[in-house]
């Protein structure tokens, strides 16, 4: 959590840096949480280009991290998975 | 260069604004200050500003557009009066949080309802609690001097609140005075560049305008508007003696015309200062130790230097165009008297509800007003505290 | 126009870090618009839950400009950043090519910002404005909007013993800012990835006033499992209850035929607040809103053909 400054240091007018959200993680609203199987995955990125909170990240073309920081848990992206028979993204319980 | 024209409240406005030529003006009609924007879009039409102008579809939009202008680094105005200003009332407060110096000439007209277009200052009054600075004028040439601090007063880097500049509706709006109007290079000059505070626009640093505040922000950030409308005063201050020793008319916070020396007095604002000095006038030549006190400064309100002012004399007359149904007489009446509460010696008061809808307050009313201050100077006792005047 | 992975190689202009709902549509409207805008891109958003979860402050998750001031004024605000650009670039203040994408509700847009839209529509603004249209006020516990369609329970029309929920109809948006006369008008989903980044792509190609009515999902005001956001979108466009398409300068294009059109049901049945629909003595409201989209869908196309396109 930044800092609560008073009202002698907080910048006037209600303006805030852009992105600052980064620093706010929603990481334990989860219950459940996204495994994906690099093997299977066949990066056609509808995880990434569903997922609600900017959690599914990629480089080159190819997801290489789902960041737990952000990522709630609503099993979007298992649900967007088209890989057959089984999903490259399985939602798993958190306990 | 100065030049002597015949310009009435509204001309005169219009020609402050395309001598402050600003970026965007977003702006809808209302009588009576709809003049101001027709003779401005004339402008625009002509190419004598480099204004945007927005004809948007209400005055809630106005204020909306007007905002964003000013947030994204525009210098931004819109014009207004009773209704309009009304329906811009959620936006004002929204304008000083964000700390935009918004310049807005606000025709000072009734309240619906029932619904009338003439003068009073119930509008303007209702505004008072929303970070907006507000200075009243008593005709053309106060409302075009005015129009010109308010630039200076709203974008002073101590200060960064919107301000409005009233004026009374037909009767300074639509009256016909000599004034004396600056020339396009000193306005220019005078009120400088815009210091553009925000920058919606610069995309390479972007910045995130009017978050959500929750109970851990919000009162920080309203603190800062309290500081700063108090600091304000000092700025309208210096920028007031600064116009004088540019330009030939200096301003306070308020007028004291035959203050010093009486022993009673008037307090008022706008146009009604006019016939209340020549009334004042007719007395002194009789002897009587009568003054006026005219607010020109309303928000933010200059408490300590009013009861400085006041705290001399037997008894003062509010006379305020403005009823706050609050069943304890009117808002001006309430800040008087709570101004004075901490002198040890301080007049009673007497509060005159007068004019509202417009209604004329005629010469014979003043004279009532001045022989029952005079009763009340002399027996040292309030007959009745809260009166109308001028209603049948 | 932009593939996925051209799209995925584009800043992610929206953080993680909001406080959106799991599953939440909006979000995703808004990383898929401002990924297909290749320009920077000032942000307005009109009160609501996306406003609200995205900027609790000191937290922004927004990486491009953005401001917000009130409910009802999304359009207006922008006209005023809009006004103030053109005034600015023309006088040589400033340079570059900017674009401008206003969001707001249902409840911001169909409802209380009606107004304000229509006149913005009006004066020509070079300006996106995107609804996200979850069909009710789910930012204060999903109260009826104009967008609610016929049937649906909400929490001021919910259904009863005597009520089954909303009674009229919902009002036709997209419509209406196609009688606006602007030169570009659309409708897409969430669930379409491709239809709405390209939908955004053409509309930022194009100078004015621009409007696109995104159908979005909400896991919590429909009352459906949260990771069905996108098949329930999909289904929308599927049933033909939210047809995809657009309106360039007064010329009507299907964005989208479903090879097979589903039965209605199939995208209510999902959802909460469309079960009271199934008990056995509201067949006939049932058959009646099929009925509806069925005279819909025919009209659209009938559009389609007459000021379509010319093959």
């Amino acid at each position: 959590m930044a800092q609560e400054l008073g009202w002698k240091e907080l910048p006037e007018g209600d303006a805030l840096k852009a992105g600052t959200a980064a620093d706010f993680h929603t990481g334990d609203w989860r219950s459940k949480r996204p495994i994906k199987d690099d093997k299977t995955c066949i990066n056609c990125l509808f995880c990434y280009i569903y997922c609600p909170d900017s959690a599914v990240k990629v480089k080159d073309g190819k997801v290489i991290e789902i960041d737990y920081n952000y990522c709630k848990g609503c099993g979007i992206c298992e649900n967007v998975c088209p890989v057959k028979p089984v999903k490259a993204i399985k939602m798993v319980s958190e306990r | 260069m100065v030049q002597v024209v015949a310009k009435t409240g509204n001309e005169a406005m219009a020609e402050a604004m395309r001598q402050i030529n600003p970026d965007v003006v977003a702006a809808y009609p209302i009588t009576p200050a709809t003049e101001i924007v027709m003779i401005f879009s004339q402008f625009v039409a002509d190419g004598l500003v480099d204004t945007v102008y927005v004809p948007v579809e209400s005055e809630h939009s106005a204020m909306s557009a007007t905002i964003a202008a000013s947030a994204a680094g525009a210098r931004a105005m819109t014009g207004t009066s009773s209704q309009g200003l009304a329906l811009m009332y959620e936006m004002l407060p929204i304008a000083s949080a964000l700390r935009l110096p918004i310049v807005m000439p606000e025709v000072n007209r009734a309240l619906s309802g029932p619904i009338n277009i003439h003068n009073d200052h119930s509008d303007t009054f209702a505004a008072r609690d929303f970070g907006w600075i507000q200075i009243f004028s008593e005709n053309s040439q106060e409302a075009y001097d005015n129009m010109l601090q308010a630039v200076k007063i709203a974008e002073h880097p101590k200060v960064k609140l919107p301000a409005m500049v009233t004026t009374d509706g037909f009767i300074i709006s639509h009256c016909l005075e000599k004034i004396e109007i600056l020339d396009d290079g000193t306005v220019k000059e005078y009120i400088g560049k815009f210091p553009a505070y925000t920058k919606l626009l610069d995309t390479s640093n972007p910045i995130t305008l009017g978050a959500l505040d929750l109970q851990n922000y919000y009162f920080e950030h309203k603190r800062q508007v309290a500081e700063a409308m108090k600091t304000s005063k000092d700025i309208i201050l210096e920028i007031g003696k600064d116009f004088g020793k540019k330009f030939g008319r200096e301003y306070g916070f308020f007028e004291k015309y035959k203050l010093d020396d009486a022993e009673m007095a008037i307090v008022c604002l706008g146009s009604f200062a006019g016939s209340a000095k020549a009334v004042i006038d007719e007395y002194r030549e009789k002897g009587v130790k009568i003054g006026l006190l005219k607010i020109r400064v309303y928000r933010p309100f200059p408490d300590e230097e009013i009861a400085a002012a006041l705290e001399h004399l037997k008894a003062v007359a509010v006379v305020e165009k403005c009823d706050g149904f609050a069943a304890k007489g009117g808002p001006l009446y309430d800040e008087i008297k709570s101004c004075l509460y901490d002198k040890k010696q301080r007049p009673l008061v007497i509060d005159y509800i007068t004019g509202l809808g417009g209604r004329e307050i005629t010469h014979s009313q003043i004279i009532e007003i001045f022989d029952e201050l005079k009763h009340t100077a002399s027996s040292g006792k309030i007959k009745e505290a809260v009166q109308y005047k001028g209603v049948r | 126009m932009a593939t996925l992975k051209e799209l995925a190689v584009r800043e992610d202009r929206l953080t993680g870090g909001h406080r959106m709902c799991p599953g939440c549509g909006a979000p995703i409207i808004v990383r898929q618009a401002l990924m297909a805008v290749k320009e920077p891109v000032v942000v307005v958003s009109a009160t609501g839950c996306l406003e609200v979860s995205t900027t609790i402050f000191p937290y922004s998750a927004w990486k491009v400009p953005f401001l917000h001031s009130a409910f009802e004024n999304s359009a207006a605000t922008m006209s005023g950043v809009e006004a103030a650009y053109t005034s600015l670039k023309k006088q040589g203040k400033i340079t570059g090519d900017t674009k401008f994408i206003a969001f707001g509700g249902d409840g911001g847009t169909y409802d209380i910002g009606f107004q304000s839209l229509s006149g913005a529509m009006e004066r020509g603004h070079d300006m996106l404005y995107i609804c996200y249209d979850n069909q009710a006020y789910m930012n204060t516990s999903v109260q009826r909007s104009g967008a609610t369609p016929r049937g649906a329970s909400t929490t001021t029309e919910p259904a009863g013993k005597v009520k089954q929920g909303k009674v009229m109809t919902r009002k036709d948006l997209t419509e209406c800012m196609v009688a606006h006369n602007i030169p570009y008008a659309a409708q897409t989903i969430v669930g379409d990835w491709r239809d709405l980044t390209k939908k955004v792509e053409k509309a930022m190609s194009i100078k004015g006033p621009k409007f696109i009515n995104v159908l979005q999902p909400c896991q919590l005001g429909w009352g459906y499992r949260m990771d069905l956001t996108i098949e329930l979108g999909k289904l929308a466009a599927d049933t033909c209850f939210w047809p995809l398409y657009e309106v360039e300068n007064g010329k009507y294009t299907l964005s989208y035929t479903p090879k097979e059109k589903k039965p209605l049901a199939e995208f209510l049945k999902p959802q909460n607040r469309f079960r009271h629909l199934f008990k056995p003595e509201n067949q006939k409201l049932l058959e009646e809103l099929q009925a509806d989209v069925d005279r819909k869908w025919e009209l659209l196309k009938k559009k389609c053909d007459c000021f379509g396109t010319e093959k």
